[in-house]
């Protein structure tokens, strides 16, 4: 490119100016390990491994979405939301101090329900079944080997006494036993794993469960022998908060329609606010006209009916329908802060994920610990630089001046090439660009050596210098595309930091490579030509 | 100023030392592996990224020994707890042990929430990684080195010839193993980061390899070259370059010790694994890749000698596996 020297000039100030210019305009993008931050990897939860890859990849397509709509309103700063093949999401959140609050709204699938509560007295029916079903599928060895065995003999007659005055539930189920079955399987078949930890509920439509029995009959509902043991109508759903009676604490258990009469689809806007009459949080929301007409009809047909509203299978609150309900209605949050409650309102706008999502990695580097790093990457670079400036001048004289021009034109491109390509700054992208300022010396040296050789055979300063460029050419391509192989490889690689650094080892690669070919010989045909041909050159 | 002018060291002459050195450190490094089994549980000190589990760090404002640490997470069944550089920072290890991503770090910090007072200390960094992505990342690690030889294999033999591009990958083979041997030796964990540095040791190794055999090649197609013997003309092109192998990797050992003494704890490890693979690489490019080329290319040459001479071939294979 243009033999003369007024023309390489030229392209040198060119170049320069597009690397400043980028610099000032793009800024260079610090990575999560340098400015703190928050780091996800979440896929699509699948324990039974029924969905194929099609189904994941779309529901990650849509999750991913969603996940910008709730993060873009959360308020994050230059937040990255990335698909990773088809079944994984990457979230990157600078500056995230509350990281439990930011997973929460990540993880939370937002799916809202409302479901019609029925009594409690329309599953009696089917507990023996399902208690039977429990014993049948965990073993009644491995039932009282969960501890408080003798409690599943029989309901706590005790407890309920004590809080509702010796109401006990119809006794159920020992008709439909087979008469065959000998006496130690008829013994375990007597056993009611489930009804034993189930106490009359306080309001309509629930059982309670103490607080420490929550976890066992959670995991009883999870069993598909349980689920199918359920009446086909019916569905059973924790609430949320839980409620201490006496001394105790328990959690309710409802039992709502199966079907649900309206969900979140049908939600138009949803805002966080204060009850005004208690203080309390809640989240007041607005349904769709279609949603609207279908709320009012159901509400008019079940004045005085309980209504269940299901947020990811639990309920948050049970109100009475008191009058028929339009198209706005306000979801109370028991006991939460407003912030849960805006929260809430955010995911509910953004809408329901189309499946669990879970986490399979999570990395969060505080401000402080990135802050030192940029600070004690900086000073490493400065101190190395300046040795290698040292060294360079020390060994190569007036061309080691040169040599230093050509450096700081690299650092210069380098730093504009980031900032061009969008590239993030990560910690061992500093460590590389360190490195690569130490391998940028390598093209100086090995062009210098050559020159000195050249002069070594008797040649004239500017034949040497000719022939040392062309003669170090071929190892210095060589040398720098089996480099460059490598860091595009690791580019494959990695993620997060080590993209980075893979990033600014081939910036610095390219960038080098210009500034000794290019620049440093321009630098050259400078000082060659303002003096005699025949002078010794300084190297 | 000049080193190593007019230098003319046997080094080829040497190879069988250097052969004997580098086997002696690699079996080393293999002897700590198989220690390491025995006491840690795996040949190194892999890190959370790889085993999957729950890192911790947490800054305190004040003095916290490792004592009060160890109590605070429950005495003797408490993680591993190390100190982070010099200052009151400690780095917390836990596997998962089958429980959800989040629900060890929650744990972990509820205990330190109840042993020292909330305003005390910060956590500083955390990372957490599943086991199937710490899976997925050693077969993708150990596939990325693989293509890195198969891409470089393939462009030096373009460039150069086959046997050029084996004698490089020989050299950095040997570079990633004395490498693998210091990480086993000196219990240095294995993180993302210091896979990155492995491969920048093969890119660099191949670098310092690559100026050495420009100069074979060089001299190889001179005039005089051709008539030259092997040994001669390889020992040659080492002592040639000798002076930009010392100088360039003179520099970039300088700006590693400053990042290494001066660039903070987080990246030391890193920049501890780069200068190994600096000094074994330049090492290697000297004392293992020439002879390495030079071995091969007798090979070759026999086997190209004894299909000419097929009827005669007893006594030239013979000397062909010197």
């Amino acid at each position: 490119m243009f033999k003369s020297v007024r023309g390489r000039v030229v392209t040198i100030i060119v170049m320069a100016g597009i690397s400043v210019f980028y610099l000032v305009n793009n800024s260079i993008k610090l990575g999560l390990d340098l400015q703190g931050g928050m780091h996800l990897v979440l896929e699509v939860d699948d324990p039974q491994g029924q969905m194929s890859t099609e189904e994941k990849s779309d529901m990650i397509d849509r999750a991913e979405r969603i996940l910008r709509t709730r993060i873009d309103e959360f308020g994050v700063e230059e937040p990255l939301i990335q698909k990773i093949g088809s079944e994984r999401i990457i979230v990157e959140l600078p500056g995230i101090d509350d990281q439990d609050r930011a997973k929460e709204l990540i993880q939370q699938t937002a799916f809202l329900q409302f479901k019609l509560v029925v009594p409690a007295a329309g599953l009696e029916s089917s507990l023996s079944r399902i208690d039977r079903q429990i014993v049948l599928a965990v073993g009644a060895d491995s039932l009282r080997q969960m501890g408080n065995a003798t409690n599943f003999d029989a309901p706590q007659n005790e407890l309920e006494s004590l809080i509702f005055g010796g109401q006990v539930p119809d006794s159920v189920g020992t008709e439909e036993l087979d008469p065959v079955v000998d006496e130690e399987e008829e013994q375990s078949l007597n056993l009611r794993p489930f009804t034993a930890l189930l106490a009359s509920g306080d309001t309509e439509g629930t059982y309670l469960v103490s607080l420490e029995d929550v976890e066992t009959a959670s995991y009883f509902l999870g069993l598909p022998e349980v689920q199918l043991a359920l009446p086909r109508d019916q569905s059973l759903h924790w609430e949320q908060e839980i409620v201490g009676i006496g001394a105790r604490n328990y959690r309710r258990l409802y039992t709502t329609e199966r079907e649900a009469f309206l969900t979140g689809e049908m939600l138009e806007n949803a805002l966080a606010q204060r009850d005004p009459q208690f203080n309390q949080a809640q989240v007041s929301f607005e349904l769709s006209r279609a949603g609207g007409r279908q709320f009012s009809r159901f509400t008019s047909q079940h004045i005085g009916d309980f209504i269940a509203i299901v947020l990811d299978d639990e309920v948050v609150s049970a109100p009475s329908v008191r009058d028929r309900i339009g198209a706005s209605g306000v979801i109370d949050m028991a006991g939460a802060q407003l912030e849960e409650a805006a929260d809430l309102a955010l995911v509910l706008r953004a809408g329901a994920l189309p499946a669990r999502l879970r986490i399979i990695e999570e990395r969060t580097v505080g401000p402080s610990l990135g802050q030192d790093s940029i600070d004690g990457g900086m000073r490493a670079g400065i101190i190395g630089m300046i040795a290698v400036i040292l060294v360079m001048l020390i060994y190569y004289r007036m061309a080691g001046v040169l040599a230093v021009f050509g450096l700081t034109f690299y650092s210069l491109l380098v730093l504009g090439g980031l900032a061009a390509f969008n590239a993030t700054l990560t910690l061992p992208g500093i460590a590389g660009m360190i490195l690569s300022v130490g391998m940028a010396v390598d093209a100086n040296v090995l062009i210098f050596e050559r020159i000195r050789e050249e002069l070594a055979l008797g040649r004239a300063a500017r034949t040497a210098v000719d022939e040392g460029f062309a003669n170090a050419l071929s190892a210095i391509v060589d040398a720098n595309v089996t480099t460059l192989i490598t860091s595009l490889i690791l580019f494959q690689f990695g993620t997060g930091p080590v993209k980075g650094f893979a990033v600014t080892l081939s910036i610095g690669i390219v960038a080098s490579f210009i500034s000794a070919l290019y620049v440093t010989r321009t630098l050259f045909l400078i000082h060659l030509s303002r003096r005699n041909s025949t002078d010794p050159i300084s190297i | 100023m000049r080193l190593f002018d007019k230098a003319n060291y046997a080094f080829i002459q040497k190879s069988k030392t250097a052969a004997t050195f580098s086997i002696a450190i690699i079996l080393l490094g293999i002897v700590f592996m198989i220690s390491n089994v025995l006491s840690i549980g795996s040949w190194q000190n892999y890190g959370v990224d790889f085993s999957g589990g729950s890192l911790i760090q947490v800054r305190f404002e004040d003095n916290v020994s490792a004592a009060e640490m160890r109590s605070a997470l429950g005495g003797a069944e408490a993680p591993p707890i190390t100190r982070f550089g010099e200052e009151n920072e400690f780095v917390i290890r836990s596997g998962l042990d089958g429980e959800e991503v989040d629900v060890v770090r929650q744990q972990i910090e509820r205990q330190l929430d109840a042993a020292f007072q909330q305003s005390s200390f910060s956590i500083v960094r955390t990372e957490t990684v599943g086991p199937k992505i710490g899976a997925e990342l050693q077969s993708k690690a150990g596939l990325a080195i693989l293509f890195s030889f198969i891409l470089t294999l393939c462009y030096i033999a373009f460039r150069f010839q086959l046997r050029f591009g084996l004698a490089a990958i020989i050299a950095t083979v040997h570079d990633i193993m004395i490498t693998l041997g210091f990480l086993a030796i000196f219990k240095i964990e294995i993180a993302l980061p210091t896979v990155a540095a492995i491969l920048t040791i093969v890119g660099y190794s191949l670098n310092d390899t690559i100026v050495v055999f420009d100069r074979v090649r060089e001299n190889l197609n001179s005039r005089a070259g051709r008539r030259q013997e092997p040994i001669v003309l390889i020992n040659q092109s080492i002592n040639e370059t000798l002076p930009r192998t010392i100088l360039t990797s003179g520099t970039t050992l300088v700006v590693l010790l400053a990042l290494l003494l001066v660039g903070g704890v987080v990246i030391r490890d890193f920049t501890t694994v780069l200068i190994i693979g600096v000094i074994v690489g330049t090492y290697s490019s000297i004392f293992i890749a020439s002879p390495a080329l030079l071995k091969i290319q007798r090979y070759f040459d026999g086997r190209a000698e004894s299909a000419v001479k097929k009827k005669r071939a007893s006594a030239v294979s013979a000397s062909a596996s010197v």
